[in-house]
């Protein structure tokens, strides 16, 4: 605007706004602006707020309670002890049989389709099918009987196998469909290339493929263990949640809805998201050390 | 739409971020008129197109519709017509629908769009594609959907932003001619944005020469074509030879030069004193080869490349002093042959050199002289 | 697939290759299809035993139950209320896409072309809801509901889900509205379009296939949601995920076949909203949308 010499006309003050990206179409932001501080931002700072107001105590007492109190502190090692490791299964399972699915083949659909089937339907309703499937009297157990490969039913049910399965049975095919969409993103003549070169298959997967892959596989990871962490009916339904899978999110919802002290339960909410954001950023700072450009793909 | 008996671009400026995309463009278009912005990519062109639509707000400057100023209007109530590189055809419309869409916005009585509408699909030669969709149509058609729908609504100022360029060749001389035809007919006012040279030569009625975003030249094909009023213009308007050297004696417009040691006269463009650099422009065509003997601008030189163009050769010389010569030829040389040279000085033309002079193509005939 | 690369002349000739890598593969081929379908066969015997069960007469300790029925169909139809449970469910799916979309596809547009100071800041915002578990931030939200007398009936309901559909909705809108040339947009307007117009005739349209697939994906996010439900939701503004979820934590008080009875019609009605989901998006945009991370 400097450049406007003498007697030059400044451009309109609407030119000059639109210039900083300003003008009319930002309207469109303000609804969802509106929606996501009034129900995401503001709840989100009144319970921050609400924490550091207990009913009794000075303002951190609340986190100093739930720290000081092994059993509810053992709820984030119980979370993270079923969580991690599920997530984990779920992601590295997920590599080599999407690797091996990639390419096209007949069938592909159906299979993508019927995975998609545990993560419609939820926790609640495979904790109720894992009940009867994996229960004393199941299925399960009644072929291992039945094959001798136990002398009594195997208790799957009602403790952390119980909530593992089920976080398996709905976090695998998640990360199985994120993988191989992932995969298809890599443009595969890359493979071809460094085969042309030389590699064999166990070198194009390590040099070419996994590297490419890995940025993929960490946001997996961090969205599986989302899922995972937040594991709440299936540890009340086939879990032990007075013992083995009191999981935090069942502290919290206890807190809030059995002792009605709305401030410890935010308290215990807090911390849940900060364990988890924790997490995460560790794995995407480690994500942030891969090449995270174009893969050359159709994804 | 109101016509305008005159569009006024007032020091028209537009920055991206730090970066001048186009400085201070002062344009006066007559109604009726065929103007052709011309210059090579990132020279600022389409930023002055879409300043004039509407579609990019000015950094500075104004632009006057007659007495009324325009350019705090949206787009769309410039009633502007605009066609682009892409074509931007609805892909959910029919082509008459793309058609008489410009119509609609102006709630034209009915009888009255259908009326307009046929008229303009006769107009484009489409009467066979009227009820297919753009996807279904080959560029060329899609092209022609692409104008009409931009003239049906006799708008008082038509923009084209290289609406041929992602044509093939026998397609886009097609085209041309087809613009020209409706331009005249329907007696448009027409600003056509394109970096070739010979299409804006071909259709316009003026010519405007953009480089990084600042007017070079303003004026009819004819001045563009044979006197480009500096050697950067020349470049882009096909002098491929551009050879730098320092100004001998200066006669009037007459001027020696002496690029790699050779002596060369040529007509002034601009103004020059003894003893400073300047470039010296020649066309490729403009130089003959093995004619009859000749004294003045006379060289001799070794064939190095040669490409068939059909009637005639390009071929790269090298003289003896090492100057690289661009020349078209209807004698058959082939590489290694020596010919003979020479130059009419009213077609070498000669400029002060400028301070880009030291670099870009000029380097190897400057190198070559010291 | 490994077998499209040509050995190069130097090395054995491609029989030898093909035949040392096919055996090589065979193990590991094995071993994935293995766990492929033990996998399946595991997720057959879930669903299924649900199934037979809401059939069974009597099922005690055998293989299969004594007998056949429906009737308890019949019994879970109303001893859980369950038309107006599925009443609710539907009141409240079909308000959240409604508003989801509302408020979503406009902010999507807004995302998607401009640039403007804060925008990475707010798609940051609009993305939290998503990498937040549920509970973290439905239990402060479910008290600000409470305190404002929203929660406990189905506009609590609605509201709560809402704050992980809209960003879904960005989310899922977001490449579609990339895909459009935006001088489509620039020619609709120097034809005379203003932006009402823009919207209405030529991008709405044009994003009818996004819309529906966001519409879809929201839906079924909606019906299946969990937590947040369970935490807003009073006793007439159940869904039924939610109504499930106390009848199995109740369980003793009501005959397991019940439970599994409307276990199935819920599971029912997520496979017919899957196969219409289907028709419409890949399986694997029912999970997450992988293009659109936020960093790039």
């Amino acid at each position: 605007m400097s450049d406007a010499g003498p007697g030059r006309p400044l451009a309109h003050w609407q030119h000059r706004l639109a210039e900083r990206g300003i003008d009319r179409q930002l309207w469109l932001l303000v609804p969802a602006l509106v929606f996501v501080i009034a129900l995401f931002l503001y709840p989100f700072f009144y319970g921050l707020t609400l924490s550091f107001q207990p009913t009794k105590g000075g303002p951190l007492s609340d986190y100093a309670r739930f720290f000081s109190d092994s059993y509810e502190r053992g709820t984030i090692w119980i979370t993270l002890r079923i969580a991690l490791p599920a997530a984990l299964l779920n992601v590295l399972a997920a590599v080599p049989i999407a690797y091996r699915m990639r390419g096209r083949f007949r069938g592909k659909r159906l299979v993508t389709t019927l995975l998609v089937v545990p993560i419609t339907l939820g926790t609640v309703l495979t904790a109720q099918g894992l009940l009867n499937f994996l229960g004393p009297t199941g299925w399960f157990n009644r072929t291992l009987l039945a094959t001798n490969l136990v002398d009594e039913p195997v208790r799957l049910t009602h403790n952390y196998w119980g909530v593992f399965f089920s976080l398996v049975i709905t976090g695998f095919p998640f990360a199985f469909l994120l993988v191989l969409s992932y995969l298809s993103g890599i443009d595969p003549t890359l493979e071809r290339a460094a085969a042309t070169l030389g590699a064999d298959w166990r070198r194009r997967f390590t040099r070419v493929t996994l590297p490419l892959l890995m940025p993929g596989l960490a946001t997996t990871f961090c969205l599986t263990f989302v899922l995972a962490f937040s594991v709440f009916p299936s540890a009340v339904l086939v879990g032990n949640p007075a013992g083995e899978t009191r999981v935090i999110s069942l502290a919290a919802y206890q807190a809030a809805y059995e002792q009605y002290d709305y401030p410890y339960a935010s308290a215990i909410a807090m911390i849940m998201g900060f364990v988890e954001l924790v997490i995460i950023a560790v794995v995407l700072a480690a994500r942030s050390r891969f090449y995270t450009g174009s893969t050359g793909g159709k994804g | 739409m109101s016509a305008f008996s005159q569009l006024r671009l007032d020091g028209v400026s537009r920055r991206f971020g730090g970066q001048a995309a186009l400085t201070e463009l002062d344009l006066t278009i007559e109604a009726g008129e065929f103007i052709a912005l011309l210059g090579p990519s990132g020279c600022g062109k389409s930023t002055a197109l879409n300043c004039l639509a509407g579609l990019l707000p000015l950094t500075a400057g104004s632009i006057w519709q007659d007495e009324r100023r325009i350019d705090t209007l949206p787009p769309e109530r410039r009633g502007f017509g605009m066609v682009f590189q892409s074509y931007a055809l609805f892909p959910h419309l029919t082509v008459r629908a793309n058609i008489a869409f410009g119509l609609r916005m102006r709630r034209l009585p009915k009888e009255e769009t259908r009326r307009r509408t046929e008229e303009a699909v006769r107009l484009v030669r489409l009467e066979d594609h009227v009820d297919k969709l753009p996807g279904q149509l080959s560029g060329g058609q899609q092209q022609r959907v692409a104008i009409a729908r931009a003239v049906v609504f006799e708008p008082s100022l038509v923009l084209m932003d290289e609406p041929l360029s992602n044509l093939d060749a026998k397609l886009r001389l097609e085209m041309r001619t087809e613009i020209r035809r409706l331009h005249q007919s329907l007696g448009l006012t027409t600003v056509y944005v394109t970096h070739d040279q010979e299409e804006a030569l071909s259709l316009a009625d003026r010519l405007v020469v953009l480089r990084e975003g600042r007017v070079q030249q303003i004026g009819s094909p004819r001045e563009l074509h044979t006197r480009p009023a500096n050697w950067h213009v020349a470049d882009f308007m096909g002098y491929r030879n551009l050879w730098r050297g320092r100004v001998g004696q200066v006669d009037g417009d007459r001027a020696t030069v002496e690029p790699s040691g050779h002596r060369l006269l040529g007509e002034v463009v601009g103004s020059l004193r003894p003893g400073v650099d300047a470039v010296v422009a020649v066309r490729p065509e403009d130089i003959r080869v093995d004619g009859p003997a000749e004294t003045r601008n006379a060289m001799s030189a070794t064939v190095e490349v040669v490409e068939y163009q059909g009637r005639e050769l390009a071929a790269e010389a090298r003289t003896d002093t090492g100057l690289l010569v661009h020349l078209r030829t209807e004698h058959r040389i082939a590489p290694g042959d020596e010919i003979k040279l020479a130059i009419d000085p009213q077609r070498l033309l000669v400029y002060p050199a400028d301070a880009s002079a030291q670099t870009d193509r000029l380097a190897d005939a400057a190198g070559a002289t010291r | 697939m490994a077998t499209t690369t040509q050995a190069p002349p130097a090395r054995p000739p491609a029989t030898t290759t093909d035949r040392r890598r096919r055996i090589a593969a065979r193990p590991a081929a094995w071993i994935v299809w293995g766990v492929v379908i033990f996998f399946f066969v595991n997720l057959l015997g879930v669903v299924a035993s649900v199934l037979v069960s809401s059939f069974g007469k009597r099922w005690f300790d055998t293989w299969l139950p004594d007998g056949y029925t429906t009737s308890w169909y019949a019994r879970a139809w109303d001893e859980f209320a369950l038309l107006q449970v599925i009443t609710v469910t539907l009141e409240v799916s079909v308000l959240v896409v409604g508003l989801s979309l509302l408020i979503g596809v406009p902010a999507a547009y807004a995302l998607a072309r401009r640039s403007f100071p804060g925008k990475r800041l707010i798609f940051l915002v609009f993305l939290l809801p998503i990498l937040m578990p549920p509970i973290t931030y439905g239990i402060p939200l479910a008290t600000v509901l409470y305190k404002f007398g929203l929660a406990g009936h189905m506009s609590g309901v609605v509201l709560a889900n809402l704050v992980p559909s809209v960003p879904f909705v960005i989310l899922t809108m977001t490449p579609f509205i990339e895909q459009i040339d935006p001088r489509i947009e620039s020619a609709a307007r120097m034809c005379g379009a203003g932006l009402r117009t823009v919207f209405l005739r030529i991008l709405t349209p044009l994003l009818v296939p996004g819309i529906l697939a966001a519409a879809i994906l929201v839906l079924v996010r909606t019906v299946g949601m969990f937590e947040l439900t369970f935490l807003t939701a009073g006793p007439d503004s159940q869904t039924l995920v939610v109504a499930l979820y106390y009848s199995m934590s109740a369980s003793g008080i009501r005959a397991q076949q019940s439970v599994d009875a409307m276990a199935v019609i819920y599971t029912s009605m997520m496979l017919v909203l899957l196969v219409v989901a289907l028709r419409y998006v890949n399986p694997t945009q029912l999970v997450a949308r992988v293009k659109d991370e936020p960093e790039h």
